[in-house]
């Protein structure tokens, strides 16, 4: 039962540093600030969220697991949040320079 | 070589890349960022040294707190866009060689350690049940150190003073001039709507925690702080001039409080913030809570700024 927790948490979190790495690459490659942005949230949702599953049965008890599920939540209303405002910015006044 | 040194290797050169980054950089902005981020990645390696205490404060001050200070900053000086003299070569070179002296200073300091470090630590953890705390950082703050930790909340507050000072002598006493640049908009209310629940939760949370976790006043005020901007930012709330009476009464309760318990010590345990025994930890955390809500409203008011206007009557 251990062996198979400890290899889905291998899994899950290889997968979410993939996105993360793939986001890295959106983030570095993409022309304008709005598909930056969007590489960016990709890897909020999806690579921070994958990362958080695989570590939920290494957590802490209840608790532990609790915190992690709400650390991740948190991380994705400021990364939607903070990505909305940017994006009204660039919008309203275009890209800087 | 295992994954381990492998990760702290890389975190070392991310550091020192992104260190010398925001030197190099020429735009004020972009060198503030980098700051930030330079705080953040130096906060892990603190969690990689297991000084988690010291990881928390330097990613909620160091990271986020000057981040924002500074960013404040920039923008000032963009508004004013005044002198753009560079400084002139011999400053900036004397201003070199005086950051590389110490630079040296410390490495020497740090790369010759004597045979035997000298510690405190078996001592500390020795008596640490003495004062009911479990978190030998608290311990230290609170119990061994107490005076540098009040002088450190006295010295919060002398540093506001002089943020206050900048302003003009008709504003004294007069609205922070915290600059709102986003125009007024939903997303930003939604945020400041939805996040402030939260983190008081989470700012009570740390502060609570702090006498037996890492945690603690200056990391839970910090948190009130930053939810306090981001309502007063969204203009959920209004800025409040520096001249109101229970603001200045929040700033000074922590110390206040600190320095009557200390004072009652000279009385109750013959010695200058010394605690009578017994009542040591609900004395600490009475001090602990105080002095969250006042570095929560002093770090708010260093971000707000000195008074840029004069309150309607």
């Amino acid at each position: 039962m251990r062996l198979v927790l400890d290899i889905f948490t291998v899994l899950a979190v290889s997968a979410g540093a993939f996105f993360f790495l793939a986001g890295t690459v959106g983030l570095i490659r993409f022309p304008d600030a709005l598909t930056r942005l969007h590489a960016l949230t990709k890897v909020d949702n999806l690579g921070l969220g994958l990362v958080v599953l695989g570590l939920l049965p290494q957590a802490n008890g209840l608790f532990g697991a609790l915190k992690l599920v709400t650390i991740w939540l948190l991380v994705q209303l400021s990364g939607a949040i903070v990505t909305q405002l940017i994006a009204g910015t660039v919008r309203q006044h275009g890209p800087r320079e | 070589m295992t994954i381990l040194s492998i990760f702290d290797i890389g975190l070392v050169v991310l550091i020192l890349a992104v260190g010398a980054a925001s030197i190099a950089m020429r735009e004020a902005f972009s060198a503030v960022i980098g700051f930030v981020v330079y705080g953040l990645l130096l906060s892990i390696a603190w969690v990689r040294l297991s000084a988690v205490d010291v990881a928390l404060t330097e990613a909620a001050i160091g990271g986020g707190m000057t981040g924002m200070l500074m960013l404040g900053a920039v923008a000032r000086l963009r508004f004013a866009k005044g002198n753009d003299s560079r400084t002139s070569l011999p400053v900036r070179l004397a201003a070199g060689i005086l950051c590389a002296l110490v630079a040296a200073g410390l490495a020497i300091a740090v790369l010759s350690p004597p045979e035997v470090i000298p510690t405190l630590a078996p001592m500390a953890m020795e008596n640490l049940p003495q004062s009911g705390l479990g978190n030998p950082v608290a311990g230290v703050l609170f119990v061994y150190r107490a005076l540098d930790t009040l002088l450190e909340k006295v010295v919060l507050i002398l540093a506001l003073l002089g943020v206050w000072s900048l302003a003009p002598d008709r504003m004294w006493g007069g609205i922070p001039g915290l600059r709102v640049y986003a125009q007024p908009n939903s997303t930003l209310t939604f945020l400041a709507q939805l996040l402030p629940p939260v983190g008081i939760v989470v700012a009570v949370y740390m502060c609570w925690v702090g006498a037996k976790e890492p945690g603690g006043a200056f990391q839970g005020g910090t948190v009130l702080a930053a939810m306090w901007l981001l309502v007063m930012i969204a203009g959920l709330t209004s800025v409040p001039s520096i001249s109101q009476r229970w603001l200045r009464l929040l700033l000074v309760a922590g110390p206040m409080i600190f320095l009557a318990i200390g004072i009652a010590g000279m009385v109750l345990a013959n010695a200058f913030l010394a605690y009578p025994a017994g009542y040591a930890k609900p004395l600490i955390v009475a001090v602990e809570v105080a002095l969250t809500l006042s570095i929560g409203v002093a770090l708010g008011l260093l971000a707000a700024g000195p008074p840029e206007r004069v309150q309607r009557p």
